[in-house]
């Protein structure tokens, strides 16, 4: 009954009144957005800084907010491959003076970095402000965004070590973008109107061009690429990847259990496995993977790295299942472990045993 | 038919029972030549004359009542919500190992090599995910609309569902579907080469009547923001030519049934023929503005990287495609003779107007039947008939749509953008097939 309360109806009314034409056509549906509920949504920010919010914020609190915030993901520079692409690295001060990042080119850096790629500061500020941390998205003041983008910018030398960053000198900063010249929107993928008409690109004209030849159309077959051996085995077995009748069969590839038994073997397999499955179901679910890999670190230990230390520990499990559900830090280093408040006791007793038990995926 | 058909084919035992062990293992080393071997054993057993078959008297699965026949099958509502078959359990959704490091920031593939028609099972659809899936309240669900509009407004699902709805169905494709392939072939099976496709019917309300209600500047706001109430609340900018065609929706339905979790509940943007990105799940805001906002996923991904090192921006249109999923990568053909092959055409600027197949790389060309109902910016099922001489043979299709464009070669597509790009691959996919019947991914330029 909450929708009939006296405000909405306040409201509703508001609304009609301001144009009441538009809404006459659907009585009753939808309302005015008030002033406080728009801001609390419209976070986004243009290239041309519509949206910004004022603040400012510098290169050495950057530091220490990215430290806690985001190191543990990103690499202490930015630079970790772990999580996801490295956001540094690959721009050099001469692709600050020309606006385009050679090594896109080259090829000179392993990867294709953030900053080697965006060629708008008010991108990153309207992303971090809206998605970082990533297991917290929305956590961050205005001033600490200006702080941790400016230690960002800092570490691919945009802006130097005793740089503020404000709303007031973005557009300077965006003036030294690494790639900002890096963009084109001359192609025929945008599905409005073209640049011509106010809209993007060339207005649909696509840039290949087969026909429809049907007979003698060349007068060889070039195989340029064939899956690599190694590749073959990659995604488990095909076998059980197939259905069991029809035209075809999947063909038995992967580790050599697997294999056993085509698909009767997978039946079998997946029979006791169902409780462990579950399970990792379950730590997806409550979004343990998101900072724990099964034999890798993310941002906490690797599950297998955990069941080695608490190996033979009888009572290892009733301490974990309290540590995971109060959060804490020191035991693996100094990154914390947030308070895991979201899942039920009986869940966390499932999981820690799962845990302790090798985390198996079947 | 009143005689008994006594073609060999009939009492053979299933092709999966002549697989021993050794003959697995044989795979496993490389000696590819056994399944023939296994074939021609097979069919001269059953190439004998009748009198040698006399000794047979049938088929066990025709002669020994199987138990299903003989016993009390299960209740209604044993499955209050009906899953498949076991048997078919080897069709699932997949990731492609080491294709992603964290599970929230990932892709789950669809088994295109099991699927039918056009339509994918709700449970099938693929997923692609940037911060993880919620389960979203749909009585906390809002969606604001604000911007160049009269009236800054707010709807509830209550609200949504109240107003005149369309049902339509479309293809979604991510704009990096086949991605892994720029370069060369990466995967083995057309799950993972072009499985972040999906097809389904959508219900909704055309965003044109909600803008409309809301008295949107069509003049000035040629541009919309759509945003998610996700953790990314992913934002992506469509234009408004698109919107105002009528036939951008505000989705909460999916086959029948609201959308499920991973796709959007309660409600998503269908934006028909683009790339699945701008399909924004949990949609929580729509933005009327002036100019596009070169978000993250506008600025740092969903770019084409050319040679000249210049990145090709908003590209979001899903270029005509198709792919033969019957037989195709990773897939074994049991026998010489004749097959359906059958596979999935689409183009993001239309119908296709025709699919042609060729078995001999490129050679010579078929044209295939297309079956209905063939709808703009949907998948169109193609079969056509093939008898498999036991001859190598290189398998490929190739979709023409409404507009004229022929989907192109891996030659003319990386002549045009080189191989670095992520994106928007839909060069036409070869398999090949040998002798023992193995099929496999190959490019052909
Ligand atoms: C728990 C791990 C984690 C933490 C902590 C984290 N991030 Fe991220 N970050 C990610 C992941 C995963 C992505 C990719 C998201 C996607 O796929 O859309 C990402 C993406 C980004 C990107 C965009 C990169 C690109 O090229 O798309 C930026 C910028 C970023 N993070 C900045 C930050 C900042 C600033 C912080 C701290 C305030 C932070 N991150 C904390 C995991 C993390
Ligand atoms: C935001 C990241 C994050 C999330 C989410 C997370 N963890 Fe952790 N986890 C950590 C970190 C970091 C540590 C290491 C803490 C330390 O050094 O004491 C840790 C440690 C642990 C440990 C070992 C504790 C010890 O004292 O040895 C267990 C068990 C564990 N996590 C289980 C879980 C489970 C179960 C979940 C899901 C309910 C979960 N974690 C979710 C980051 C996370």
């Amino acid at each position: 009954m909450s929708r009939f309360s006296k405000t909405l109806i306040a409201l509703l009314v508001a609304g009609a009144a301001t144009s009441a034409a538009a809404w006459e056509r659907y009585p009753g549906v939808g309302r005015e957005a008030t002033p406080a509920e728009v801001k609390a949504w419209d976070i986004d920010v243009r290239p041309d800084f519509a949206g910004l919010p004022k603040g400012r914020g510098n290169v050495d609190d950057g530091m220490a907010l990215w430290e806690t915030h985001c190191a543990s993901c990103h690499g202490v520079f930015g630079e970790s491959n772990e999580v996801f692409t490295p956001l540094v690295g690959g721009t050099t001060q001469k692709d600050i003076e020309t606006g385009r990042v050679a090594a896109l080119v080259t090829g000179s850096f392993p990867q294709r970095t953030t900053l080697m790629k965006v060629p708008t500061v008010s991108t990153l500020f309207d992303y971090i402000q809206r998605a970082m941390p990533w297991t917290a998205p929305k956590s961050l003041k205005p001033d600490e965004v200006y702080a941790i983008l400016a230690y960002l910018l800092n570490l691919a030398e945009v802006v130097p070590a005793d740089f503020e960053l404000s709303d007031e000198n973005i557009h300077e900063v965006q003036a030294r973008m690494p790639n900002r010249n890096g963009m084109t929107t001359d192609h025929g993928m945008w599905p409005g109107a073209s640049q011509a008409k106010g809209g993007i690109g060339n207005g649909g004209t696509p840039d290949v061009k087969n026909v429809a030849c049907m007979k003698d159309c060349k007068k060889e077959v070039v195989i340029a690429s064939a899956l690599p051996d190694y590749a073959q085995d990659a995604h488990g077995n095909l076998a059980e990847q197939n259905r069991p009748v029809g035209q075809t069969r999947g063909k038995p590839t992967g580790a050599p259990g697997e294999a056993a038994g085509q698909n009767g073997g997978a039946a079998a397999a997946a029979q006791p496995a169902a409780g462990a499955a579950a399970t990792l179901a379950l730590a997806n679910a409550k979004g343990c993977m998101a900072c724990h890999g099964v034999a890798n670190k993310v941002v906490g230990p690797g599950y297998n790295e955990i069941a080695k230390k608490y190996q033979g520990q009888a009572d290892a499990a009733a301490g974990l299942i309290a540590k995971v559900k109060a959060g804490g830090q020191g035991v693996w280093g100094a990154v914390p472990m947030p308070p895991q408040g979201h899942v039920s006791d009986e869940e966390l007793g499932q999981l820690v045993k799962w845990i302790l038990e090798g985390a198996k995926a079947q | 038919m009143a005689m008994i058909d006594a073609r060999p084919g009939r009492v053979r035992p299933a092709p999966e029972n002549f697989l021993t062990d050794e003959q697995i293992a044989a795979v496993k080393d490389g000696r590819r030549d056994f399944l023939r071997k296994a074939f021609l054993t097979a069919s001269a057993a059953m190439a004998a004359p009748a009198v040698a078959r006399a000794a047979v008297e049938g088929d066990p699965a025709i002669l020994e009542l199987p138990q299903w026949s003989t016993t009390l099958g299960l209740p209604v509502a044993a499955n209050p919500y009906g899953m498949p078959s076991k048997y078919e359990r080897g069709l699932q959704r997949r990731e492609s190992p080491g294709l992603t490091r964290v599970g929230g920031s990932s892709v789950a593939f669809t088994p295109l090599q099991g699927l039918f028609g056009i339509i994918t099972p709700s449970g099938l659809h693929f997923e692609r995910h940037h911060q993880g899936w919620h389960d979203v309240d749909p009585s906390k669900h809002r969606l604001m609309i604000n911007g160049l509009v009269k009236t800054n407004a707010v709807f509830t699902m209550d609200d949504l569902m109240r107003l005149p709805s369309v049902s339509r169905i479309h293809f979604i494709e991510c704009g990096a579907n086949t991605g892994m392939e720029w370069g060369n072939v990466a995967v083995p099976t057309v799950q993972y080469s072009h499985g972040m496709l999906s097809c389904s019917e959508f219900t909704g309300v055309p965003l044109k009547d909600i803008l409309d209600m809301c008295g949107a500047d069509y003049k000035k706001g040629r541009f919309v923001l759509a945003e998610g109430a996700d953790g990314s609340s992913m934002t992506r900018t469509i234009p408004m030519e698109m919107i105002e065609s009528g036939e951008v929706l505000v989705a909460y339905g999916m086959n029948g049934e609201m959308l499920r979790p991973e796709n959007g509940y309660p409600l998503r943007l269908v934006v028909p023929g683009v790339q699945g990105v701008s399909w924004v799940k949990w949609l929580r805001r729509i933005e009327v503005g002036d100019k596009p906002w070169a978000t993250k996923d506008e600025a740092v991904h969903y770019m084409d990287l050319m040679p000249d090192g210049q990145h090709r921006q908003y590209t979001s249109i899903q270029e005509c495609k198709s792919v033969i999923t019957t037989p195709s990568g990773g897939q074994l053909l049991l026998d010489k003779g004749f097959y359906n092959i059958s596979g999935m055409a689409w183009s993001g600027r239309g119908k296709v107007t025709r699919v042609d197949v060729s078995t001999d790389g490129g050679i010579n060309w078929r044209q295939a039947r297309l079956e209905t109902p063939v709808l703009s910016k949907a998948v169109t099922r193609f079969n056509i008939d093939w008898v498999w001489d036991g001859k190598p043979a290189i398998l490929q299709s190739r979709a023409v749509d409404e507009t004229g464009y022929v989907q192109p070669t891996y030659g003319q597509l990386r002549a045009a953008r080189g191989t670095k790009s992520i994106y928007h691959n839909n060069a036409i996919q070869s398999w090949k097939v040998v002798e023992s019947g193995e099929v496999s991914n190959v490019q052909v330029l």
